[in-house]
């Protein structure tokens, strides 16, 4: 019966293209330029439809095809795509959903289309600040980290610096960064960094306090000298308790982004959705907002990806 | 010769977490010969893992010296290797990288480079090379971790209770394996253990210790010739003479635990 998953992805996308081409328009909403929704749809399942076909004609033994993730995924799709077809209905179709704020998939996905230079120079200037504040934040986290960690004295001197200043929101900063940077933009790097740093040094030094002191005793009694305690036991071993401080410090940054954004910003995704919103514009908005989704999403991917590499030695860890 | 090693009135006191003073060592005096097997057993308490930590350079002593090779010894070097009953493998590093770590930090390994495969084949890790310590047995990780001491040929291997964690069989197969890389490489072998026939089996010289205070009661030489039958009427001579030292101290022991 599992053949028949692709069944299930076909019918879902032929009711779907049915409604969007047979079923007419509500006159209440204003007109698309093309039928985006039904072109995407289309393209989607034929790509799709591909994919599964290439992987059938290189895979070895046949049986297992349906054990395939293609074949795994197409109930998944035809879920998605009928979520889509329903909201199409209630959207343009009917117009039973307020049209303000719930306009039709083929405008939202036209924005993307229609709307792409702007985007694209939103995404550029957000990746640009989000990169530069968590390089920033995990290069200084991560040195402090492993100073708090290693030296009584830093411990000493820098512990109650990260109780106190840390656990303040990133964004409670904006006030005071305001004033000290004359750039809008350096102050949005500046809160992605704290947001980045505090995560990353106190899972850094916690991480390094943990390391099993045999590891340490082991590699001395082998002419081991500091600095390869440090860099070849204690940061490695640390390692898992790092990227999880960089997990949260990047889903930090996130918020601290979408925030930051909204001080004097000229670009960026987050004021992008800001500023659409309150010209009344949704169909930019949900434009907006599935870029954010796309974009985080591989970025978080990228991470675990790094970190699955770094970490292929560990065992049972969160996956993604 | 390299190898030799001699305690000097060495005392070792700690400062417990309630403040008291407690008698880690009380006054040892003992001499090693180059290429002698010395085990050192008795209860808890006796101070042999204080010993070896002592010798390893991990930890100082509160009065008295240890000398190896007419050396002081004061920090952990290369020159004593350790084994725990933990193998301490890293588990990061593959088990080539695991034994090839010394070489790496002391910037040896592009000279000795060779030196890791035939290490492993001592121990008997061949094919192993790209494991994870995870994915190998305790035996097998204590043989890795055995073979990460002995690559950077250390004047003395040190042993903490290495057999302690492993089933019976897979540890009567490591003390031969321990005696044929002793006779292999001819280095002085220290090992800390519980078990008086392990002890008998391996050792050319029995140091047995008793606790409160910690010290050595009396050293016996081994003289039986390699390798060893457990039934040799000496062989049960001498484990019944440890034991009988053993029990004597344990008889004006407080018991640990009352009833």
């Amino acid at each position: 019966m599992k053949i028949l998953r692709p069944l299930l992805l076909i019918l879902s996308f032929a009711a779907a293209e049915a409604v969007a081409f047979a079923v007419p328009d509500s006159p209440l909403h204003q007109p698309a330029k093309h039928p985006y929704f039904a072109i995407l749809l289309i393209a989607v399942t034929v790509i799709y439809f591909i994919a599964a076909v290439a992987g059938y004609l290189t895979k070895k033994k046949k049986e297992e095809i349906i054990e395939e993730p293609l074949f795994y995924r197409a109930p998944f799709l035809a879920g998605v795509i009928l979520f889509l077809n329903l909201l199409n209905i209630f959207t343009v179709k009917t117009a039973i959903f307020p049209v303000l704020y719930f306009p039709s998939l083929d405008r939202v996905f036209g924005t993307l289309a229609e709307d792409r230079e702007l985007i694209l120079k939103c995404i550029a200037f957000s990746m640009g600040i989000l990169v530069k504040g968590v390089l920033g934040g995990l290069i200084v986290g991560f040195f402090m980290g492993l100073a708090v960690g290693f030296s009584k004295k830093a411990a000493y001197w820098i512990n109650p610096i990260i109780r106190i200043l840390g656990p303040i929101p990133s964004t409670a900063w904006i006030p005071i960064l305001l004033v000290v940077f004359s750039q809008a933009r350096s102050a949005s790097t500046f809160i992605i960094g704290i947001s980045v740093w505090f995560p990353t040094v106190v899972l850094t030094s916690s991480g390094i306090s943990n390391v099993k002191n045999s590891y340490f005793e082991v590699s001395s009694t082998l002419g081991a000298a500091p600095i390869h305690k440090i860099f070849r036991i204690g940061v490695p071993a640390a390692m898992p308790s790092i990227f999880l401080g960089l997990f949260n410090g990047i889903c930090g940054s996130f918020v601290a982004l979408m925030t930051a954004e909204m001080i004097g910003a000229k670009y960026g995704i987050g004021w992008y959705v800001n500023w659409q919103k309150e010209m009344m514009a949704y169909s930019n908005v949900y434009a907006g907002l599935i870029v954010i989704a796309v974009l985080f999403y591989i970025i978080i991917t990228l991470l675990f990806k790094v970190r699955d590499r770094v970490l292929g030695w560990q065992k049972g860890v969160i996956k993604w | 010769m390299v190898g030799t090693i001699k305690f000097e009135n060495v005392k070792k006191t700690f400062i417990s977490m309630d403040g008291e003073e407690v008698n880690a060592l009380s006054g040892v005096d003992l001499e090693i010969e180059q290429g002698d097997f010395v085990c050192l057993i008795g209860p808890s308490g006796c101070g042999k893992s204080t010993m070896l930590r002592l010798l390893a350079g991990l930890d100082k002593p509160t009065e008295g010296t240890i000398y190896l090779d007419e050396k002081k010894v004061t920090k952990p070097d290369c020159d004593r290797g350790l084994v725990f009953q933990d193998p301490n493998l890293f588990p990061w590093l593959t088990i080539y990288d695991n034994i090839a770590f010394g070489l790496k930090v002391r910037k040896l390994f592009r000279s000795r480079r060779d030196d890791v495969k035939e290490y492993m084949e001592l121990v008997g890790l061949k094919g192993f090379e790209r494991s994870y310590p995870h994915q190998l047995s305790g035996g097998m990780c204590q043989r890795a971790s055995l073979a990460r001491a002995l690559i950077g040929h250390p004047s003395a291997l040190l042993l903490d209770e290495p057999l302690g964690a492993l089933d019976a069989f897979t540890r009567m197969n490591m003390q031969d394996e321990l005696l044929r890389i002793k006779k292999e490489k001819n280095m002085t072998m220290i090992m800390v253990t519980h078990d008086v026939d392990e002890a008998v089996y391996l050792a050319d010289k029995v140091v047995v210790m008793t606790p409160r205070p910690a010290k050595i009661e009396q050293v016996l030489d081994v003289k039986l010739s390699q390798p060893r039958d457990r039934n040799n009427p000496e062989f049960i001579r001498l484990r019944s003479e440890i034991l009988r030292i053993l029990d004597f101290a344990g008889k004006e022991q407080e018991p640990e635990y009352n009833i």
